[in-house]
């Protein structure tokens, strides 16, 4: 896109990764039948850092963190995640990278079937196979607490708003203290207060845990709060880089329209 | 209206292929460590006992109708006695099984078809799949196997339910004692009746299992093709069941017959 300065945002893409960049994206292309989602794309995410993703709404922003857990695998392009290929892993190695990676579904993707309690309780005892019943209900409580829905422990999905699901949605992930976060839109529909608190998590997160974020969103006073950097995502590939002051007072149109 | 016959064709190879994939994962996937035995007796009990006044309802009035209509055509030929060992060979044979099973195909298929095919929709699955826990080992190994197990002795008892049916029925008419029907009724059944009958509900209960889990984990995005899960998993199931009757009449006739 001809209307990028490179005075005031860095060319997208091409600031040069840090030795230690947990995710490296090269040139990444995936279709749907026809329709091309993702046009040479190219990113990183250094170790420690949180990343916020801008982008409107069908550009493939919910597809490119799904290819980096591979949920969906690319045409062409390398994606690397703590070095490996994720395309070339096996299902053992895919496994263990999935363990420390974690992901927020954009629709909270809680199970249905089960309780909050069951649902927080599902990927300790399945993937670090605890065993210990009270080790398991301290964990449970501690991070219910912090998404502030210790109260919900016994309820069923069905019986949580959309804004109590995505939270919890948070909280399983959350609770495997992954090294890598991907969000997908944890923010959205969610009132300013909540919103508030989930940036702060996010934050506490990044310091506790020295957790690595990507942070898909719409909400410019998430972004504002966590983001370290920022992408602009347009028509399948990334059009514009910087800080969010960079980004704020670029002259790029699309760009500067996300900070309204 | 032209019908592009590769297209089809190529089509139906890929499906063919993809579900030979997924049966591999099911099967390599039941001797994985960390058996879901929890989650298989809680489908066990969604798929047997949630199943079993429909099943037995329909096993009574089976024997009973079969019973009440083949009694005057019997009659006729003084045959009347005869009666419960018909129905009783008719239905643990043949009917028993197949009638069974094609109801469950529509009760059990249909609901793992929406049950699996919500899940995939609402990104569950991925979700599963994504937090490093096995989906196919957690919902596909053990509904597979509830159906496979229930199935057949959902047929069993539906069996039994049939034969007091015909022995109420056959008193409306006639007054025989209970011993006396039961008597009847298996004198001329042999474990060569019920062994491969029951064999057989092995696999159809299998077949409902597999297709109900295989329609609802490859649905489609977007929540029309929860329905669309379901329904084709039925309409296959269905197909499955009769087309694996035949092959069994014809097994059986060559084994045990001989
Ligand atoms: N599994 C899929 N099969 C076919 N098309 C898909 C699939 N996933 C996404 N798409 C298409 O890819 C495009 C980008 O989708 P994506 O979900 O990444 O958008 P997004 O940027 O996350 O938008 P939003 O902000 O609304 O979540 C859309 O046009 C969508 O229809
Ligand atoms: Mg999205």
């Amino acid at each position: 896109m001809d209307t990028i300065n490179p005075d005031t945002s860095i060319s997208p893409g091409t600031a040069a990764p840090k030795d230690d960049a947990v995710i490296r994206i090269s040139n990444l292309n995936k279709s749907f039948g026809d329709k091309k989602v993702l046009i040479d794309l190219s990113m990183h995410l250094n170790k420690g850092e949180n990343l916020v993703v801008l982008g409107k709404s069908g550009s493939g922003k919910s597809v490119a963190i799904k290819c980096m857990v591979g949920l969906l695998t690319q045409e062409s392009g390398s994606l690397k995640v703590h070095g490996s290929e994720v395309k070339d892993l096996n299902e053992e190695e895919l496994k263990q990278l999935r363990i420390r990676v974690g992901f927020l579904f954009q629709s909270g993707a809680l199970f249905d079937s089960m309780t909050v309690e069951e649902n927080l309780e599902f990927p300790l005892t399945r993937v670090l196979q605890l065993k210990d019943r009270d080790d398991i209900r301290n964990r449970i409580e501690e991070m219910l607490e912090s998404v502030g829905l210790l109260d919900a422990i016994n309820k069923m999905p069905s019986d949580l708003s959309g804004g109590m699901r995505k939270r919890i949605g948070l909280a399983r992930t959350l609770i495997l203290k992954p090294e890598i976060m991907l969000y997908d839109e944890p923010t959205t529909g969610l009132d300013p207060i909540t919103s508030g608190e989930i940036s702060e998590l996010v934050l506490e997160m990044q310091k506790k845990y020295k957790t690595s974020s990507v942070i898909i969103t719409h909400d410019i006073a998430c972004a504002e709060v966590t983001a370290d950097r920022l992408l602009v995502l347009d028509e399948g590939t990334f059009v514009a880089e910087g800080t969010f002051e960079q980004l704020k007072n670029g002259p790029d149109k699309l760009v500067r329209s996300f900070f309204k | 209206m032209i019908i592009k016959t590769p297209d089809i064709l190529t089509r139906q190879f890929i499906a063919t292929g993809n579900q030979v994939v997924f049966m591999g994962s099911f099967f390599r996937n039941i001797f994985r460590s960390g058996f879901e035995w929890n989650e298989l007796i809680r489908q066990s009990y969604l798929v047997g006992y949630k199943s079993i006044s429909l099943v037995g309802i329909t096993g009574f009035v089976l024997g009973f109708v079969l019973t009440l209509q083949s009694e005057p055509t019997m009659k006729e030929f003084g045959a009347v006695s005869y009666v419960p060992s018909m129905v009783a060979i008719s239905v643990i044979r043949e009917i028993g099984p197949v009638i069974i099973a094609l109801i469950c195909a529509g009760k059990v298929a249909s609901g793992i078809g929406a049950e699996l095919g919500s899940m995939k929709v609402s990104e569950q699955i991925d979700a599963m799949e994504v937090s490093g826990a096995n989906p196919i080992q957690y919902l596909v190994v053990t509904r597979i196997l509830a159906c496979t197990l229930m199935i057949p002795l959902l047929t069993l008892m539906a069996d039994g339910l049939a034969l007091l049916g015909g022995f109420v029925a056959s008193n409306i008419n006639n007054s025989m004692t209970f011993g006396m029907y039961f008597n009847k009724a298996f004198s001329s059944l042999a474990f060569s009746d019920l062994f491969p009958a029951v064999i057989k509900t092995i696999f159809f209960g299998f077949a409902i299992g597999f297709v109900g889990c295989y329609k609802g984990y490859n649905s489609d995005r977007g929540t029309e093709s929860v329905g669309l899960a379901a329904n084709s998993a039925v309409v296959s199931a269905s197909l499955w069941i009769i087309l694996l009757d035949a092959i069994a009449v014809q097994l059986t006739s060559v084994f045990a017959y001989n």
